[in-house]
């Protein structure tokens, strides 16, 4: 199997990979190592996770992080409440238990609680494990990480060390609110993922939403090319032209330049922040529609 | 004809080449270990490595880490491997002494360099000599510490803008950084409050099945940079600018402004991730820059205008400027007086401090001084990097 096998069968499955991309995957997949994917909001970084996922048959684990993640949000916790009931029971029934079998039950397996990265490790089959927005978690959970990531294997002090049974495939995302460190990126693979071309975009399109006709796709993909080029705050991502079409699908339009208002009002769709539907008035919206015609 | 580099006959052979490929791209600026080049060759031999383009693909996800060698590995996988046919001589890296024993030549020489003639070899430059004769690392640290206590209008090349803003991160982070004293409850929170688990453990019969934790709330401190950009500072615009934008990147909560004739803010443009895109954004916001310096005006607009929403008693208000005002000096004073009503604190920066027998004679220094918490010179990089120890005290 070559990277292109890899991208026929992931469009396959409704997810358009560029080049670069494809050859990452591929990789990763390859070699067994992380792939950290960078670029704007809104280009697919979390969805190649998902087509991943469909394409292999596996398991999705998902690691959102934030900032405040923590191990006891990441990796495992105690059930401390079921670890005192526990307790409670053996003082209160006396059942013969020492107390040392006490504490070797209650910090057993089925005491521990497990969060995404444990789980990811302890499947039978390797899952695709995604951890998104990386860079907004601290740095203390991003060296955390690293180390998971090294051995694949997670050292609980009360159970001794967990091994992975099958190693994850992991793909990291981030957007630039933080700079990560050069540690984790040297242990990634790394491809970045752009604003699609035309295209791409339109594959895209046609791939997600069939429904659309094959001319009104197009005048979708020129116009949201051509907003991209205007100074916005938040520039409108392929998820933003994908609910745009399905927005001017549903009012039933079958050319851009056919009803401006129409127009305008399917641009909340596009625009998000207040300012930016200020830069993109009727006129400019008719003007844009124009010329993607 | 192929646009494929011939290597030499006698080249020791493909690995030779990809190592002599890791080491062309680390002397291209690119972090990359002898890990990169066993996973690069992991990487080929996982697929048809004699397509270029395959190749390209590959070795460009192995051996980039950030968007920055994204943009520039294709020119430097064309200029090692696609070399239009020309012989390339040989492919194991060279000696790193190589580099060293070639001295000054054109193709190394770097623009500002050139730009400023002898600067790195002016007589007085060479105080390192001495201390770390034919010890390359010890007198690049020698230079560099050398070049921190320079003034700040001397430093122009990007590089030195790079480590302004560096020291001006440190500081929005330390700023940052300050936790309260006193700690509240909090469901995250990193100490346990035992008096609290104890009390409600009497509910659940002595059992501490609830655990409370108690966190130190974060106290932010703003900082907001009033920034003159007349005539008379306009030398130490690009480093100053640097810093400011160093500050506003560390800190998404700070706020920057900037005078001369009047007050325009310029948070949102230092914000730009490009810092070259920053400066044109500003030069488009400024009009008027370099022009005359109605510091006094400014002040009071601010005072009266934005101050009213965005400073209160956790906020530093920052002035660079070096006093010489065109506005009687009562207006600056009535202005810094309203300002501290507001309960901040104001630290003023005058590049002129650093200066030997200076005073603040300026009629429009002399006026501020007594609203002054802090009158600090900003000469050099190293005054800026010193604030940070006496911010934290304010």
């Amino acid at each position: 199997m070559s990277f292109r096998d890899l991208q026929t069968d992931l469009a396959r499955t409704g997810y358009v990979a560029p080049d670069d991309l494809a050859m990452a995957l591929f990789l990763a997949l390859r070699l067994g190592r992380p792939l950290l994917l960078e670029g704007p909001a809104g280009v697919g970084k979390t969805a190649v996770a998902g087509a991943l996922a469909d394409l292999r048959g596996t398991r999705l684990i998902r690691l959102q992080c934030y900032e405040g993640l923590d191990a006891t949000h990441a990796i495992y916790e105690w059930n401390y409440q079921k670890q005192l009931l526990a307790i409670r029971a053996a003082a209160e029934f006396h059942d013969g238990e020492s107390g040392v079998a006490v504490e070797q039950r209650i910090f057993s397996r089925d005491y521990l609680m497990e969060r995404p990265l444990l789980q990811a490790i302890t499947q039978d089959t390797p899952p695709v494990l995604l951890i998104d927005e990386i860079d907004r978690a601290d740095e203390e959970f991003e060296a955390y990480l690293l180390e998971v990531l090294d051995n694949y294997q997670i050292t609980v002090p009360e159970l001794g060390t967990i091994r992975a049974t099958a190693r994850p495939i992991v793909i990291l995302t981030a957007n630039g609110t933080r700079d990560l460190s050069d540690a984790l990126r040297r242990r990634c693979l790394y491809a970045t993922i752009p604003f699609p071309g035309r295209e791409t975009e339109l594959a895209i399109l046609k791939a997600r939403n069939p429904e659309v006709e094959a001319r009104l796709a197009g005048q979708i993909v020129a116009f949201v090319q051509k907003l991209r080029e205007e100074d916005l705050e938040k520039v409108p991502g392929i998820a933003e032209t994908l609910d745009f079409a399905a927005a001017l699908a549903g009012l039933g339009l079958a050319d851009l330049t056919e009803d401006p208002d129409a127009l305008v009002a399917s641009l909340a769709t596009l625009l998000k922040t207040e300012t930016d539907r200020a830069a993109v008035p009727l006129e400019v919206a008719a003007r844009l529609a124009g010329r993607a015609a | 004809m192929s646009r494929v580099t011939r290597f030499a006959a006698r080249d020791p052979g493909p690995a030779a080449r990809m190592a002599g490929f890791m080491a062309h791209l680390r002397g291209n600026g690119f972090a990359l270990g002898v890990a990169e080049t066993a996973l690069a060759q992991a990487a080929l031999t996982e697929l048809d490595a004699l397509d270029p383009e395959t190749a390209r693909l590959a070795l460009k996800c192995v051996c980039t880490g950030r968007a920055e060698d994204a943009t520039r590995f294709d020119a430097a996988f064309d200029a090692y491997w696609l070399n239009a046919g020309r012989v390339r001589p040989r492919a194991v890296p060279k000696p790193a002494d190589a580099a060293a024993a070639r001295g000054r030549n054109s193709r190394t020489d770097h623009q500002d360099e050139s730009a400023a003639p002898g600067k790195r070899h002016a007589p007085d430059d060479g105080a390192g000599d001495a201390a770390g004769a034919g010890d390359t690392g010890r007198l690049q640290a020698v230079q560099a510490g050398h070049l921190r206590s320079r003034d700040l209008r001397e430093l122009v090349s990007p590089g030195d803008i790079r480590a302004a803003e560096t020291v001006a991160r440190r500081l929005g982070a330390a700023l940052r950084d300050r936790r309260s004293r006193r700690s509240r409850a909090d469901r995250r929170g990193a100490r346990l409050d035992f008096r609290r688990t104890l009390r409600s453990s009497l509910s659940t019969g002595g059992e501490p099945l609830r655990l409370h934790n108690r966190a130190r709330p974060d106290r932010p401190v703003r900082l907001v940079t009033l920034c003159d950009m007349s005539g008379s500072m306009i030398r130490y615009a690009r480093p100053y600018l640097a810093f400011l934008s160093g500050l506003m990147r560390a800190d998404p909560d700070t706020d920057a402004y900037l005078f001369h004739t009047r007050l325009v803010r310029i948070s949102d443009a230092l914000r730009d991730p490009d810092p070259l895109r920053a400066v044109n954004r500003l030069s488009l916001l400024s009009e008027g820059l370099g022009g005359g310096s109605r510091i006094g005006g400014a002040v009071s607009d601010f005072a009266h205008g934005p101050a009213r929403r965005s400073v209160g008693g956790r906020t530093v208000v920052m002035i660079l400027s070096d006093g010489y005002d065109s506005d009687p000096p009562e207006v600056l004073a009535a202005a810094l007086e309203r300002l501290k009503k507001r309960g901040c604190k104001v630290v003023w920066l005058n590049p002129l401090k650093g200066w030997a027998g200076y005073a603040p004679v300026a009629r429009g220094m002399a006026a501020a001084l007594p609203h002054l918490d802090l009158f600090h010179p900003a000469t050099t990089l190293d005054d800026l990097a010193a604030l940070e120890k006496e911010l934290t005290r304010l």
